[in-house]
């Protein structure tokens, strides 16, 4: 219901709303929450295991009970909390968690069956019949469980991730982060200021209470404006600090447009990161109840959110209220409700010496409220006396106030454990918890208005002179500052059920089954309950929890351990934190300057190592990806090839000590390589397995330029630095990637001199450039290098230009490629190409192989240290029977050899202890007119000649092979030097 | 107490006043036979397993915190048998074949789901590697299945199909695989060990071990000195430290690795859904959450929490790869303390100390090998000779090079296993 | 997290690469055994506190840093170019 004359919503601005498909009107200013309880709804959710009926308990982020699902379709939003979500005009929202209404849910059978689901129940049956968990138990159990339901449909949103960085980033705008805000504004520090509400103010807004003789929020207002003039001070509303990080980093996360109907161009949401030099938590406290019977009914609230309720949105869950406390705070919910017109028909204080701070309402002193009535709303509630006398009294709403728990949890982040205080009965967060934060105001155990404003303007000012910044502190503004008296109560002793973990059904009963299952280390008792893993993750009941548990145990409560938060503090979408990535933005896309004419051309692009590479140029004619592969290696074979190359990593060395560093990283000798020359290396790691092969050649005496493959550029280049930096410093030489500077093409094929002598600006020949030869070339005027190298053992050339002419010139080649009767090839003939020479790649060099076991052992040069040669010598890397390179070939001529299959003896048992080696690349060799396969097989070079069997039992393949040398084609090298 | 849904309804009916603890507190006694020093997962089966299959009843458990408190209580609670190599592959075997039996085994529902495990493919390269995989897999008498990029989307239709980054091409299907309840493990293990009489000693820290001879004689711990024929070191996340205890440097380097859960929801995911390019996996709780992780933080690490670059790739890869969980909130996060090893692969062995035990080097395999680790390392320890399963798992294979296990080809650098 | 490069300044984690403990700089000399090589690749003080390690700023300047910083509290004491002196 609505209350005439309170609240700072805007009457004049209704927005009209559904929930569960019935049409409301609320207020601008309202959320969710407000408005259903304006409109005269308490019902909004029910709870996870006993499908209790439910209202919201606060009127935060805490909100345990009343989530709903909010929007429609994929942009619908479950386990929404009501409490935070503001109105917007068209607003729907669905209540969750209920079959078939949530007036009507049939699963609230549970709760009659509530005896036998009690705490840790699950773990005690279903375990028979054994097959039934998978069929029957679990799948019941999983429809049952869960909240709201995820639309299934692809997020349909934008969202945005951002960083920032600030001198003094202040967490919360309540009082205290006000005043610090200005404080360290003033000083003229770069602040950030972050509140997860939509307005500035917290509790000022919630309360009677005048601040500088204004009313509290109004005294907010004018603070606000203040900061939003100072061009160093950014402030940013709806934004949860979510996790603090290290060294001054924080998450937080920005409700951009959730509270607009149609976002338009904005992101719905934005995560940040924030880089803070210092920073100030002012989180305020977060109000806990006090566990009675049946103390979840809808309509009973926190006292501090239902006097929230009527002076920031002038509702109440009824007419007719009482508040139930152990503490003087309860009493300005009783004082205010009572003000602004609301029969409160009792105040109920447990401390029999209480004093009654709420004017002339009926005062129940030394009373307790031992049970609450009214299945679907609170119609009742039992006051009992100190003399066990109960009384019955009929109303709508019941404030609830267990006293104040300082909202520390940024503080756990970094796993520093907060500290009990026994004056205030809470936890209070260490002062070095995080380092660079200080915790000021409610957090930090200040409870009155007035020692909030004051420490936090200390607070603000001194991380500002911490910085260097000339601060003074503000004036302290004249506000209440009443003590706040409390004296605990934790739990009202009767019969039934007293609610701890309201969403998660957790009650007092639960805590002490598990402290008499001997689950009695907080821990225990939490994950055996699952107390405090709802989605408030025990905001409002942890700590009642761990005092039950203490109680039960015989403990106090420091004995019995402390409470610890996990980040975030709220939830946070996974689009928001993963914005960007939906699609393609996951990895980066690389393309060379040969993408777009590969394209045109037809190519399917495939991805190799963040690249995208032709997979092969199909022409008219060609129905299948084999026809213009085979097309494409006759080619090769035949007359010449094009093939993009540019993705194979380029670094460039400079300096007289190139060839002496390359004799460390390279297992074979490079110091003797003459100018013009280029030679093939191999890499280890230090553990003696290869890392890595490439062309490195010597352009000029002292510039030198290293291939690598395209999938260890990276690695390669952080080896070298690591190298130089660690092991060489004393070396003159220097290095750049260059990858991307150069467009790289092979020229493969016997033709292929003919091709570039028609474009070479001059011309080359075999004596000039014999095999393994580079030099400089011109190019249509343009200087480039040309590399004698061939991965395909045709005769072949790499020709690199400047990226910018990377696309000219690849047309030009693949031009004159074609008038020469070849053309461009991609990625399968490159394959099968060096399958045919039996060249490895990654699938053969794939990190778990030596030198020996590709047979390259004698790469590793006796005469020189090189990295990973100690290790490389470790006996079990250089034993025989070492799976071993080798060659395949069907014996049949025909059968597909599939990558993957394993290899075994020609005849006997297949086991694992059988399994001789397995196949790591294959393809069709239209030059053999037979597949081939290259794989490893154990003592595999003394095989040769040998018959195996290739299984694949995932494939059904069973194939005999004749295992010969890797290299299929052309063995002596005669078409390279051709 | 044995449990069943008959106990459930008597105890209900009678205002559930007769459950009893599921362990007890003991003090420890002077001396023991053996001493099994860490109270996790491993720790606790490995009693259990002393108690139940060597008859070995002198045994105590010391465990300096709670019992369960590692990372069998901070996991994404995967369960697979699909590792390639030989060492690995036969381990695991065993290990899920045990967890098969494990609710009939120690009365107590771990609610292990054989849902099973989807591990996607982005090439024809990574197919190839799925297949071999797979086929040691079946080799073994696992199950393995390759699926195609339909078969995959008959499976799991809410995954991008159209514009991921990574197009689908397949996937490693592996059936018997799924998820348990975590801590319920633990739990289990604990009451069955604890019923057969072993002693659980929480709040229990071992300071020192005593060694005379080249023999160990006994440990000392917070609550005094305790005797011991043979003692066993399995405490992931501290493993250098107590091993520094007997003058032993490991190959162990300690990183942190982080894991998320979202708030609850309706079943919306069915299985373990693993994405390799992204190292991302994920898998919904029968309470609803979606529970999944991703790859270490990378630098060394006691803090069992993490930092936000890797949370935000791990979210990231989550939106690539399936859009439709873009509204679900992470709820919570939480790191665990991962023994890394130089080939990504544990040790199960002796030391050169007469009755001293090594079990470590999990890495971030740990939660899936606990029965088999508790079984092979009682073996061990019981026996003095490896368990057939987990003989590989030998502390010199860095220095020999026989036997190197390094699934992820990624070398002797213990952060990128 | 973040890092200070001597080069560069205050950073982000994220343009950092992790390689592992800072002994690796002490390479065995030709000559050493296989296991001093295999203890010196393999086993790791792993202390949990304070501890130095190595860092590359890939993101960067491409300089390898010593960093000596608290394995459990994440606190960083200072950071060097792995090669002191040499390093220009």
């Amino acid at each position: 219901m609505r209350i005439d004359g309170m609240g700072r919503v805007d009457r004049a601005r209704v927005l009209g709303f559904t929930f569960d498909g019935r049409r409301y009107q609320g207020f601008a200013g309202d959320t969710l929450a407000s408005a259903l309880l304006g409109a005269g709804v308490r019902l909004m959710g029910r709870s996870f295991k006993y499908h209790r009926p439910r209202g919201p308990l606060t009127a935060g982020s805490a909100e345990p009970n009343a989530l709903v699902t909010v929007g429609r379709g994929a942009r619908a939003e479950p386990n929404t909390r009501a409490t935070m979500q503001e109105l917007y005009n068209g607003l729907a929202s669905v209540s969750q968690n209920r079959w078939p209404s949530l007036a009507l849910d049939l699963l609230s059978v549970n709760d009659l069956a509530a005896p036998f689901l009690g705490a840790g129940f699950y773990y005690k049956t279903f375990m028979w019949p054994k097959a039934f968990w998978e069929k029957v138990y679990e799948p019941v159990i999983r429809r049952a469980a869960g909240l709201g339901a995820l639309s299934g449909q692809p997020n349909p949103d934008r969202y945005e991730k951002a960083f920032a960085f600030c001198d003094v980033l202040v967490i919360g705008a309540g009082p205290a982060g006000l005043m610090a805000a200005l404080a360290a504004g003033q000083a003229g520090a770069q602040v950030i200021l972050c509140d997860e509400d939509a307005a500035p103010g917290g509790r000022l807004l919630a309360e009677a209470e005048a601040v500088d003789g204004r009313p509290g929020a109004d005294w907010t207002a004018a603070q606000w404006e203040a900061l939003r003039a100072m061009e160093n001070v950014r402030l940013m509303p709806r934004t949860t600090v979510t996790g603090a990080y290290d060294q001054g980093s924080y998450g937080a996360h920005e409700r951009v447009a959730q509270h607009l109907a149609d976002p338009g161009a904005a992101p719905v949401e934005c995560f940040w990161r924030i880089a803070a030099q210092r920073a100030v938590l002012c989180s305020g406290a977060l109000e806990r109840p006090i566990a009675f019977r049946d103390n979840d009914r809808p309509g009973v609230m926190l006292a501090g959110a239902l006097r929230g309720y009527a002076h920031r949105w002038g509702v109440a869950p009824g007419r007719r209220v009482a508040v139930f406390g152990n503490n003087d705070d309860a009493h300005r919910t009783a004082r205010d409700l009572a003000a602004a017109g609301l029969e409160v028909v009792a105040l109920v204080d447990s401390r029999h010496d209480a004093e009654n701070r709420a004017g002339d309402v009926p005062f129940f002193p030394g009373h307790v409220v031992s049970r609450a009535h009214g299945r679907r709303g609170l119609s009742a509630i039992e006051i009992r006396g100190a003399d066990g006398r109960r009384q019955r009294v009929a109303v709508e709403a019941l404030g609830v106030s267990g006293g104040w728990n300082p909202a520390l949890h940024l503080t756990c982040h970094l796993g520093a454990r907060p500290v009990w205080s026994e004056t205030l009965a809470a936890f209070l967060p260490r002062a070095d918890a995080v380092p660079g934060l200080r915790p000021a105001g409610a957090v930090a155990g200040a409870l009155s208005t007035t020692s909030c404003l004051r420490d936090g303007a200390e607070a603000g000012r001194a991380a500002a002179a911490d910085l260097g910044f000339a601060a003074v502190l503000p004036a302290i503004p004249e506000a209440e500052d009443a003590p706040g008296r409390l004296r605990r109560l934790w739990a009202v002793p009767g019969r039934g059920r007293a609610w701890l973990d309201f969403q998660n059904d957790v009650t007092v009963k639960d805590v002490k089954q598990a402290a008499a299952e001997n689950y009695a280390s907080v821990e225990h008792m939490k994950r055996y309950t699952t107390q405090g893993m709802a989605t408030d993750q025990g905001k409002s009941s942890n700590i009642g929890a761990l005092a039950i548990l203490a109680d039960a145990t015989g403990r106090d409560i420091p004995q019995t351990g402390t409470t610890t938060f996990r980040p975030p503090y709220s939830p946070v979408p996974i689009a928001a934190m993963g914005a960007g990535a939906q699609g393609q933005g996951f990895a980066p896309v690389r393309e060379t300057t040969s993408h777009a004419q590969s394209v045109a051309m037809g190519a399917p692009m495939v991805e190799a190592g963040l690249w995208y590479r032709p997979s092969y140029f199909p022409r008219a004619g060609e129905t299948t990806w084999r026809a213009a592969c085979d097309r494409e290696v006759a080619m090769v074979r035949g007359a010449v090839g094009i093939c993009d190359v540019s993705t194979l990593g380029k670094i460039e060395l400079v300096g007289p000590d190139v060839g002496a560093f390359l004799d460390v990283v390279y297992t074979n000798r490079f110091s003797t390589l003459k100018p013009g020359r280029v030679r093939y290396g191999l890499m280890l790691r230090e553990d003696g397995h290869v890392m890595d092969d490439g062309t490195t050649a010597r352009l000029e005496a002292d510039r030198w330029v290293m291939t690598t493959t395209t999938a260890a550029a990276g690695q390669v280049m952080r080896h070298l630095d690591w190298v130089q930096q660690a092991w060489a410093p004393g070396m003159d030489l220097r290095f750049v990637s260059v990858t991307e500077r150069w467009a790289q093409f092979a020229v493969a094929g016997p033709r292929s001199r003919e091709l570039l002598n028609g474009l070479l600006d001059a011309p080359i020949d075999d004596a000039g450039f014999p095999f393994m030869a580079c030099g400089p070339v011109s190019v249509g005027g343009v200087a480039g290098r040309l590399f004698r190298i061939s991965f395909s053992g045709e005769h072949a050339y790499e020709i690199a230009v400047p990226a910018r002419f990377g696309a000219s010139l690849f047309e030009a080649l693949v031009a004159r490629a074609e008038a020469l009767g070849g053309g461009a090839y991609g990625m399968e003939a490159l394959n099968v190409l060096r399958i045919e020479k039996g060249h490895v790649t990654h699938a053969e060099i794939h990190g778990r192989v030596t030198a020996f076991d590709i047979g390259f052992q004698r790469m590793i040069s006796p005469a020189k240290e090189c990295i990973g040669k100690a290790l490389a010598a470790r006996p079990g890397l250089v034993e025989e029977s070492r799976p071993q390179l080798v060659g395949l070939r069907p014996l049949d001529g025909q059968s597909p050899l599939p990558a993957g299959a394993h290899l075994f003896a020609a005849e006997g048992a297949v086991t694992p202890d059988t399994d001789l080696g397995y196949v790591t690349s294959t393809g069709y060799s239209p030059t053999l007119g037979l597949p081939l396969a290259l794989g490893f097989l154990a003592n595999g070079r003394a095989r040769h000649g040998e018959t195996v069997r290739l299984i694949d039992r995932l494939r059904g393949a069973e194939v005999a092979c004749e295992v010969t040398d890797p290299v299929a084609v052309d063995p002596d090298g005669g078409r390279l030097r051709g | 107490m044995r449990f069943s849904g008959w106990r459930i309804v008597r105890e209900g009916l009678t205002g559930n006043r007769g459950w009893r603890p599921h362990w007890r507190t003991p003090d420890p006694k002077p001396e023991y036979d053996i001493v099994i020093i860490g109270g996790g997962g491993h720790g606790l089966a490995t009693a259990f397993y002393l108690a139940k299959e060597h008859g070995l009843l002198n045994v105590a458990v010391l465990e300096k915190g709670y019992l369960g408190g590692g990372n069998v209580g901070r996991n994404t609670t995967i369960v697979r048998a699909n590792y390639n190599l030989p060492g690995n592959s036969e381990f695991y075997s065993h290990s899920l074949k045990l967890w098969e039996g494990m609710e009939q085994e120690l009365n107590f529902n771990t609610m292990m789901s054989q849902r099973g495990v989807l591990n996607l493919f982005h090439s024809d390269g990574q197919r190839d590697y799925a297949a071999r995989r797979g086929n040691s897999m079946r080799l073994q008498g696992d199950d393995a299945e390759l699926l195609d990029r339909e078969q995959v989307r008959a499976m799991v239709p809410y995954l991008d199909f159209d514009t991921a980054r990574f197009p689908i091409y397949g996937g490693l299907f592996h059936a018997r695989g799924g998820t348990a309840r975590h801590d319920a493990v633990a739990w289990g293990y604990a009451r069955g060990a604890d019923a057969r009489g072993v002693d659980l000693i929480q709040n229990c820290e071992v300071t020192g071990i005593d060694i005379a001879g080249g023999r160990v004689q006994g440990v000392q711990t917070t609550r005094g000195a305790i005797r011991a024929r043979k003692v066993g070191i399995v405490v992931a996340g501290r493993s250098s430290q107590v091993a520094a205890l007997a003058g032993m440097r490991l190959p162990i380097e300690s990183h942190v690795l982080q894991a998320f859960v979202t708030e609850g929801l309706k079943p919306c995911i069915d299985h373990v859904v693993t994405f390799g390019m992204g190292h991302f996996y994920i898998s919904q709780s029968d309470k609803g959450g979606l529970v999944f992780g991703g790859d270490l933080d990378f630098y060394a690490s006691y803090a069992a929490r993490g930092n936000l670059p890797m949370a935000e790739h791990v979210m990231e890869a989550a939106m690539t790869l399936m859009p439709m969980i873009g509204k679900a909130r992470v709820l919570r996060s939480w790191g665990g303390i991962m023994d890394m090893s130089p080939d990504g692969s544990p040790i199960i062995d002796r030391t050169g100390i007469e009755g001293l035990y090594l079990n470590c080097g999990w890495c971030y395999g740990g939660f899936k090998a606990v029965p088999g680790s508790g079984f092979s390392f009682a073996h061990l320890i019981a026996t003095d000779r490896p368990h057939a399963p987990a003989a590989r798992f030998r502390l010199d294979r860095f220095a020999t090079g026989r036997g190197l296990m390094d699934e992820e080809g990624t070398g002797a650098q213990h952060n990128l296993h | 997290m973040r890092l200070s490069c001597p080069l560069c300044g205050e950073r982000d984690r994220r343009e950092f690469t992790y390689q592992g403990a800072a002994a690796m700089v002490d390479r065995p000399a030709p000559g050493a055994t296989t296991e001093q090589w295999s203890d010196w690749l393999h086993l790791r003080d792993n202390p949990a506190g304070r501890t130095r390690d190595l860092w590359y700023h890939e993101a960067g300047c491409g300089a390898w840093l010593v960093v000596e910083r608290d394995t459990v509290t994440h606190e960083i004491f200072g950071t060097a170019l792995v090669g002191g002196d040499h390093a220009d």
